[in-house]
């Protein structure tokens, strides 16, 4: 897995920050936000707790308007299309939110079935179908007819991301995928994770701090900095484990204490 | 640690051989209370240039009492440039106090607050427009989700709406009958004592229908669906906020208002108008039950004076009164759900809102109501 830079070879990105600001009201959450992600490929936005990671994944599945910069998608500027243009954009995005955000007065079933019987014209029987098809790829139909709130959080998050699925969308999103579960249910959803985007083709942006996971799943990735509110190193977590010589990077991978400041992180 | 008892918390500043010794003494326990504090010139006699060393032959049991003042200790031996030699001390006490930060991090400064009364008015009537366009706004989705679904290209679940019907309509039957009944019961009441003293015990029928009819059913069986109903709609949509269910939806691009809003609207708007008859009824019967008891007054002579005080179209003009009253509660109680914060606090205060604005929007909705009527002569 060599480096990825911004400049690299355009020919094959599907999606592109350039320039990115995120700000609530007057506080900056993060700068100057440039990377592009491959087709296919699985990107990993990283960095240490209140960096803003998930506000940079908010804004790419179209929760939050940046401030500045352009996020293309497939060469179009999401932000300044027309909302029903954006909509039709979204419709390809498909998300895993930390806590999984599972309808909770649906069952499982239900939460799945939801988007297919509310954005599309498929028949009762293609939906019960689908349905039971998506929840077999994450081994969750058992629990096809349990509410949200009778489901363990590793059970959650696979019924997420079945849900995620519902309209087969091209870009996955995870927003911390492994956070709260044991190392066991973890490593099994990483093989999830890359059994999905070998089968359906999918491209994938994972929001983790999670080093095993990121080491066994991205291909490319980016470090943003809480300190300087911008990122600091770009490519796949193995390659910045290995020769990544910024001092925050290098802690962060080798699990260590920052050396500078002299303070544990 | 030692487990006996060493008795009073003390310590000392004493001279040792090319060192100030600290003597520690007595157990150190937070929540006995009692703890000596080190004194901001407890360092004052000090000798200057020599390390500063503890000595713990008789320090009993301590706990993070002991710490608090080390620490305080430790920023006195800063100040005064006094090299202290931590190691002199139980590993344990050492290995905590090098947690903590070399002096206590100040305070940031609380934000200054000038008081601009043009400012305020200026963001008040902002914020006033911007949440008067906001709810028009989702009215008008909503109502467009609405003729979508009559019309077979809607999204709306069937499922979504009977449920939100079943809790709106038949499990407020009780709580409607026993308002209504008792409202009917009091007006009577507060008739008979009147009337009888002209001897028309008779009209407290027709009191108690009118009143009924016009006004009270239809203002308190939608104060009691604000309160309600429209406080659970808020409640839930608050917390599916604050789970980031709302997020979910918006990323699908399944519109909030055919999810959420249109069944809550339409279960209120097809369900109130009903109850509001039904609470005329039972607000009549409340009123017939105390006629029959206190009054001089047969069951058919007041049937009778009931019939003839009542007209059709004041049936009509409540009706339609509480469909609005059934739109304003379900717009305002989806609005202030969907506005609310993350938190479970917020979920509370939003349940609050929405009944405080559901209330006094229908009682303000009535007043206008009011001036219509009056104005188009019902």
């Amino acid at each position: 897995m060599a480096p990825q830079t911004p400049a690299a070879d355009t020919s094959d990105t599907l999606m592109s920050l350039q320039g990115i600001t995120l700000a609530f009201g007057p506080k900056v959450i993060q700068k100057d936000i440039s990377f592009d992600i491959k087709r296919g490929s699985i990107f990993a936005v990283m960095g240490g707790s209140g960096c803003g990671k998930s506000t940079v994944l908010k804004s790419m599945i179209g929760l939050l308007r940046p401030t500045a910069g352009h996020y293309l998608v497939d060469s179009e500027d999401y932000w300044t299309a027309d909302p029903a243009h954006r909509q039709t954009v979204s419709r390809r995005f498909g998300v895993l939110f930390q806590s999984a955000a599972l309808w909770s007065s649906l069952t499982v079933g239900e939460n799945v079935a939801l988007p297919m019987q509310m954005l599309t014209k498929m028949d009762p029987a293609t939906v019960r179908s689908q349905v039971e098809l998506k929840l077999g790829l994450v081994d969750m139909l058992h629990a096809i007819d349990q509410y949200p709130s009778e489901l363990s959080g590793g059970m959650k998050k696979r019924a997420g991301l079945a849900r995620a699925m519902a309209l087969d969308p091209d870009i996955l999103f995870f927003d911390e995928p492994s956070a709260g579960l044991d190392p066991i249910t973890s490593a099994r959803l990483d093989d999830l994770i890359l059994n999905l985007r070998d089968g359906l083709g999918a491209t994938i942006v994972i929001v983790s701090h999670e080093l095993p996971s990121l080491f066994k799943i991205a291909d490319d990735g980016i470090f943003l900095d809480a300190k300087t509110k911008t990122p600091i190193a770009h490519g796949a977590p193995s390659w910045l484990h290995d020769h990544c010589d910024e001092p925050q990077v290098h802690a962060f991978m080798h699990r260590e204490r920052e050396t500078e400041s002299g303070r544990t992180d | 640690m030692n487990s006996t008892d060493r008795g009073q918390p003390e310590w000392s500043l004493q001279a040792g051989d090319n060192a100030n010794v600290i003597v520690l003494s007595g157990d150190w326990i937070a929540q006995q209370g009692h703890l000596p504090e080190f004194p901001a010139d407890g360092l004052r006699q000090a000798r200057p240039g020599q390390k500063l060393i503890f000595q713990t032959h008789d320090l009993g049991r301590w706990d993070t009492g002991l710490i608090g003042f080390l620490w305080a200790l430790k920023q006195g031996a800063a100040q005064a440039q006094l090299d202290m030699r931590a190691e002199t001390l139980p590993d344990a006490a050492r290995k905590l106090l090098d947690l903590l930060p070399d002096r206590p991090a100040p305070a940031p400064p609380l934000p200054r607050r000038r008081y601009a009364p043009l400012a305020a008015i200026g963001t008040v009537t902002i914020d006033s427009l911007t949440e008067i366009g906001t709810v028009t706004e989702l009215g008008i989705e909503t109502a467009r989700g609405g003729v979508a679904s009559v019309t077979g290209r809607g999204r709306m679940r069937l499922t979504d709406l009977m449920s939100n019907i079943r809790d709106a309509g038949p499990s407020a039957l009780l709580i409607v009958s026993v308002v209504n009944f008792l409202v009917g019961a009091i007006l009577a009441f507060v008739g008979a004592v009147q009337l009888r003293k002209f001897a028309a015990d008779i009209y407290v029928a027709s009191l108690v229908g009118i009143a009924m009819v016009r006004e009270m059913s239809a203002v308190m069986t939608a104060i009691i669906m604000a309160g309600r109903t429209g406080g659970a709609y808020a409640a839930r949509i608050a917390t599916m906020q604050g789970n980031e269910e709302i997020d979910a939806l918006t990323v699908f691009g399944i519109p909030v208002s055919s999810y959420i809003i249109l069944p809550s609207i339409l279960s209120l708007t097809a369900t109130m108008p009903f109850l509001y008859l039904y609470g005329c009824l039972v607000g009549m019967l409340g009123g017939f039950t105390v006629a029959i008891g206190m009054l001089s007054v047969t069951g058919a002579g007041y049937f009778h004076q009931t019939l003839n005080a009542v007209a059709l179209n004041q049936f009509v003009f409540g009706f339609i009164k509480s469909i609005f009253f059934a739109i304003l509660i379900g717009l305002t109680s989806c609005r202030i759900g969907l506005q609310a914060g993350r938190s479970a606090a917020d979920v509370g205060v939003a349940a609050t809102r929405a009944v405080v604005v559901g209330i006094v929007g229908v009682i303000a909705l009535d007043a206008i109501f009011a001036v219509i009527a009056t104005t188009i002569g019902i």
